[in-house]
Formats: C-alpha cells, sequence, structure tokens
C-alpha cells in the first residue's frame, strides 16, 4: 500500500467567473518525482500555491503530509518547501546571510545552521561566493541555491514552480540531478514545468489543460495511451484542444 | 523569539546596506531641520509699501521713516497720487498703500485729529494682516509721541487710556524657532517612519520575497514585529539627532525632562509605524503605497497644528484631528520643550497614542494575510 503524500479530490480555484482550476483531482506518493505540465495558464501555479497553502481553495478537498488545507495551514507549512517561478531569496542579502536566515526562521538551531550551511556550500560549490550579495551571481547558481533553500529544513514534500526557467542546459542537468538527490533522501518532488524532456525524468507527470487534469501516469504510460514518440508529442496533442490563450 | 532574532538581523542589514535609505535616515532629517526653520518663519517682513503723500510736511517724512525704520516695509513707490500708488499694486509691487492727505500737519496741530488711509492687497492674506497690524501699530506708536510733544503735561489726563502690557510665558522672547523647531522635528519624525514602514512589506510583495516567507511557519505576528522594531530604533535615532541639531544650531535646551520625552515619541512611533504597516498591507506596489501614504501625511501634517492651531478650525475638521496622530506628537513635544510637561501632563496623549498603536498594529497583523 502506497503511502500519499499529497491528496486532492477535487480542488477547484475560481477567481470571479473564471475557473483556475476545475476539479483536479490527484494523488502523489512518498518519494516521488511528480509533473505539473500543463501550457501557460493552465492553472498549474493555481494549483500549486493552493497546495502549498498561499491560495485558498474554493471548493473541493486536500491534505498536505495529512495535513488539511483548510485548518492547518501552518502546520503544512512547516512541512513543505517552496521554490517560486520568480527568484524569491533575497538579493540584498548574501548568499550565507540568505541561508541562515530561511535556516533560522524554519527553526534550525545554531548546530545545525553551522552544519548544513557548510554542507550546502561545499555541494553547491558556493564556498568562494558564500559572502557574495545574491544578486552578484549568476542565475544559474541562484536556482540551484533556491533549490537547497527550500530543502535546507529536510521538508517532507517540495513545491518547485517552473524551477528552470531561463537556465542553461548544463545547469539544468545538475538541478535535475538535486532533484534525484533529493528524492533518494525521502522527500517527495512536486515539479512544473515547460520543459518536456525534464517531464520525461518524472516518475509520474500529469498534463494540464484550461484548468483540468486531462491525463495523469507514467512517462511511457502517457506515450503508450496516446501512442506518441515523446512527451512532448503527448502535450501538443493535448494542449492543441485548448481553449484559453494568454 | 528565535524567529524575530532572525527576522531583525535581516531587516537590520537591508536597511543599513541601503545608502539612499541610510542617506534619509542620517542626513535628510538634518538638513530639513536647519534649512526650514530658517527659511519658512511666520514673521512677515519685507512688505511692500507705497506712500502717496498730498502732504510732503516734516510730520508726513517723520511718519514714514519711522515706518521704514521699523525694518518690517520697504518702500517701493513714494508719489503724489493715490492712482500711481494703486498701479504699483496692480503690478505686484506694493502690498501696502499709505495715503497721507493734504494738511496732514497743519490739521494735526491746529485740530488735533488727523486721518490716515491704509489700503491693503489681500490676495496674500496672512502678509495682508499682518502689515496692516504692523502698520496700525507703528502709527498709533507715532501719534503718541506726538502726543507728548504737542500736549502741554496736565495735572490730570483727559483720555484715559489703558495700557496693556503683556509677558510671554514659555518663549520669553518670542523666538520663532522653539516654537517651530519641536513641530518640525515631529514632522520628520512622522514622514521618514511613516514612508519606510510603509513602502517596506510593498518591496517585498513586489520583489516576490514575501511568497518565501509566506510558505514559512512564520508568525505574522513576528513578521510585523520584525518591520516594526528597525523602523522604531531609527526612529529614535532620528529623534535624537533631531535633539541635537535643535540644541547646536538653535539653542534650544528642552525644559522638561529627556526619560519624559522619550516616552511620547517611542509611543508615537509605535503608532505611526503601525499605520504605514497598515497601509502596506493594502497595498500591492511602491506607487500605491506612496500615494497613499502622501495623502494622509498631508492631512497629517496640515492639520497637525503645526502651522494653524487646531483649536481654529471648524469643528468638524477639529473631529477629523482628533484621529491625527501627528497633532498629538507636536502638541507633546512643544508642551515637554518649551513648558516643561512632566509625566503627569502628557499621560492623556500618551494613552490617544496608545490606544492608536494597538489598533493601528492589531489591524495591519490582522489584514496581513499569509493565505490569499
Amino acid at each position: 500500500m502506497a503511502e500519499y503524500v499529497i491528496k486532492a479530490e477535487k480542488l477547484t480555484k475560481k477567481f470571479g467567473d473564471f475557473i483556475a482550476a476545475n476539479a483536479i483531482t490527484f494523488e502523489v506518493e512518498k518519494g516521488e518525482v511528480f509533473g505539473f505540465l500543463g501550457a501557460n495558464g493552465a492553472g498549474k501555479t493555481t494549483a500549486m500555491r493552493m497546495l502549498c497553502g498561499l491560495s485558498k481553495p474554493t471548493s473541493g478537498k486536500a491534505t498536505i503530509a495529512g495535513f488539511d488545507i483548510y485548518r492547518q495551514t501552518e502546520q503544512i507549512k512547516k512541512n513543505i518547501g517552496y521554490m517560486s517561478q520568480k527568484f524569491s531569496l533575497y538579493e540584498d542579502l548574501t548568499v550565507l546571510e540568505n541561508i541562515r536566515f530561511f535556516g533560522g526562521i524554519y527553526g534550525l538551531d545554531n548546530q545545525q545552521l553551522k552544519s548544513k550551511t557548510g554542507q550546502l556550500l561545499h555541494e553547491l560549490g558556493l564556498e568562494q561566493e558564500a559572502k557574495k550579495l545574491v544578486s552578484e551571481i549568476p542565475l544559474g547558481w541562484k536556482q540551484k541555491l533556491s533549490f537547497s533553500v527550500a530543502v535546507l529544513h529536510s521538508p517532507a514534500i517540495v513545491f518547485l514552480d517552473e524551477p528552470t526557467g531561463g537556465v542553461d542546459p548544463v545547469t539544468r542537468r545538475q538541478f535535475w540531478d538535486m532533484i534525484y538527490d533529493a528524492a533518494h533522501r525521502g522527500v517527495t518532488v512536486f515539479v512544473t514545468t515547460h520543459y518536456m524532456d525534464e517531464a520525461e525524468y518524472c516518475n509520474r507527470i500529469s498534463i494540464m489543460v484550461d484548468g483540468k487534469i486531462e491525463a495523469l501516469d507514467t512517462p511511457s504510460g502517457l506515450k503508450e495511451r496516446f501512442n506518441a514518440p515523446s512527451i512532448d508529442e503527448v502535450f501538443y496533442q493535448l494542449a492543441r484542444g485548448a481553449k484559453r490563450v494568454e | 523569539m528565535r524567529t524575530l532574532k532572525f527576522l531583525l538581523q535581516k531587516e537590520f542589514r537591508q536597511i543599513l546596506r541601503n545608502s539612499m535609505i541610510r542617506l534619509a535616515i542620517f542626513v535628510m532629517p538634518v538638513v530639513q531641520l536647519i534649512i526650514i526653520p530658517l527659511a519658512a518663519d511666520y514673521e512677515v517682513k519685507n512688505i511692500n509699501l507705497a506712500v502717496t503723500d498730498h502732504d510732503h510736511s516734516a510730520y508726513s517724512q517723520q511718519l514714514v521713516s519711522k515706518i521704514t525704520a521699523s525694518g518690517y516695509f520697504r518702500l517701493t513707490s513714494y508719489n503724489n497720487s493715490f492712482k500711481e500708488a494703486f498701479k504699483a499694486i496692480e503690478n505686484d509691487k506694493a502690498d501696502l498703500i499709505l495715503e497721507i492727505p493734504r494738511g496732514f500737519e497743519k490739521d494735526l496741530i491746529r485740530e488735533n485729529e488727523q486721518k490716515l488711509f491704509v489700503a491693503v492687497n489681500a490676495i496674500n492674506g496672512t502678509k495682508a494682516g499682518l502689515g496692516g497690524a504692523y502698520l496700525g501699530e507703528i502709527i498709533k506708536d507715532y501719534n503718541n509721541d506726538i502726543r507728548l510733544k504737542l500736549v502741554v503735561p496736565e495735572s490730570f489726563n483727559p483720555f484715559p487710556v489703558i495700557d496693556i502690557t503683556s509677558s510671554n510665558w514659555f518663549n520669553a522672547e518670542m523666538n520663532y524657532y522653539f516654537f517651530m523647531v519641536p513641530g518640525i522635528l515631529a514632522i520628520l519624525v512622522t514622514m521618514v517612519g511613516g514612508f519606510m514602514s510603509a513602502l517596506n512589506i510593498v518591496k517585498e510583495k513586489e520583489a516576490g520575497t514575501i511568497e518565501q516567507i509566506n510558505v514559512t511557519p512564520i508568525k505574522k505576528h513576528h513578521f510585523i514585529l520584525g518591520k516594526l522594531i528597525p523602523f522604531w530604533v531609527l526612529g529614535n535615532i532620528i529623534f535624537s539627532i533631531g535633539l541635537i541639531v535643535a540644541r547646536v544650531v538653535y539653542g534650544i535646551v528642552p525644559v522638561g525632562s529627556l526619560p519624559v520625552l522619550y516616552a511620547c515619541i517611542s509611543m508615537y512611533l509605535l503608532a505611526i509605524l503601525g499605520f504605514g504597516l497598515l497601509i502596506s498591507t493594502f497595498c500591492e506596489t511602491q506607487q500605491q503605497a506612496m500615494l497613499i501614504m502622501f495623502f494622509f501625511m498631508m492631512i497629517f501634517i496640515l492639520m497637525g497644528g503645526l502651522y494653524t492651531p487646531i483649536e481654529s478650525m471648524p469643528g468638524w475638521a477639529q473631529v477629523i484631528a482628533q484621529f491625527n496622530p501627528a497633532g498629538y506628537l507636536i502638541e507633546v513635544i512643544r508642551m515637554v520643550v518649551l513648558k516643561g510637561s512632566g509625566f503627569r501632563d502628557i499621560t492623556p496623549h500618551l494613552v490617544k497614542l496608545g490606544i492608536f498603536a494597538i489598533v493601528l498594529n492589531g489591524w495591519a497583523v490582522f489584514n496581513y494575510k499569509k493565505t490569499s
């Protein structure tokens, strides 16, 4: 029996008449790398924000790490990490200061802060840059730093919203290595992306079209079902029918 | 507590690292405190006077020279016809016309009575009103001088006169700076504190960093306190710098005690910073926050009793002024600095400021939503 860390049932978010997420239902297992695909405006970010406790659903049910997303948002926040589309570390703080700050507010003690910071800087190869302002380091490094900060407190689930946008292929590859490392440590990874090659790295993927989940399976399962050579093709077949245009 | 420590560390670093903010905190208030009181004061000087003299007598000469010697007036035109003088007003060359009638000296001696005509350009009401009053005062003085010369001292005075002697308490020399500098200092603290706190959270919204904060288990009141405390400390520093400037530049030494002064500025800062934070929870961009804050700042400053006494405002305006925290600060600072009021005298003000602080900060915490 699989252990589900994310359970969503008919989760819906309306903004006035606009239904951003329409009765989405899915489950994510512990330790899974779950890809969340969809065209721009399909409702991926809305769905993710609801799961993170940043946005209240209009209707539907969901639990994250066993906590209810209506009533227990603060418990959820203790158990998740989040990396938004927009780079959101403090540009006017140094690399080291950012790590210490986020570690600190997640409640790491001095001992943990010290060891985790050292380990993180070492893994990222950022020891030389530790005292530089974040605004001075390249985007690729910033993204990797963001991810490391998001998993610093060893959350049960980490939500990544288009984490590799605008990043070069080499860095993207390194980024996915980091994702796999985290998954091996038992962290469930929930990731949205536009890169179809990245979708192939996921254990399972869902494809959202116009606020609904139109397909959910393993990458190979989807390719078989849609009789397509690649996820790219699957996505194209589904997204072509989309009515929402940005 | 530990969370708060990390928040404070972060805020102080960000604030002190920003050179514009350092400038706004440490340099701008000093410059303003030096410039504004020296430049903008109530005393009306350099009033342009046009004199139409139909008499050309020794007496009329005396009167005119007495007026110009007062230092308040500048004789810009001296002529024979009222028409010409009126033209000077029309061309904005004169604010006041003094018309001396023909036979001024003769009638004054013979009939012991004479009439002068003063016309005032009332476009600038303050200047006109005060100018007219000064002129009247000088003429009255002149009148007394002549009377002493003309009227042979008698054993009794035929005109009973009530002479009023006034003495100015708390600011004996009517030193304008004593009145103005503490008020302007209050405004500076209000401006710097209000704007910086209003812009701060909104800046995080614009940068997107607030999302990263909202997804952490941080407590709302910790977050607000983390924003409030740094600006509270900085506000106190600005105030202290201001007190030093007031002492060094204007020689103003508070009559009252410093603890009383700091008690009221501390309480006030909590209120005004809470107001700024509240505004920032409503706004999405720094531009919005700036515009809204500006709207309130104008009201706070112009209705705070700095320039015009609250007591002379219409009833409805006095009701509005009751809700202006800056008004209480201006009043209390003046009370303590000039009059030496103690804790007992300012308790009502402190209580009201305390209510402002609790309501505004409570509202800001309530209105700051981690989940939208």
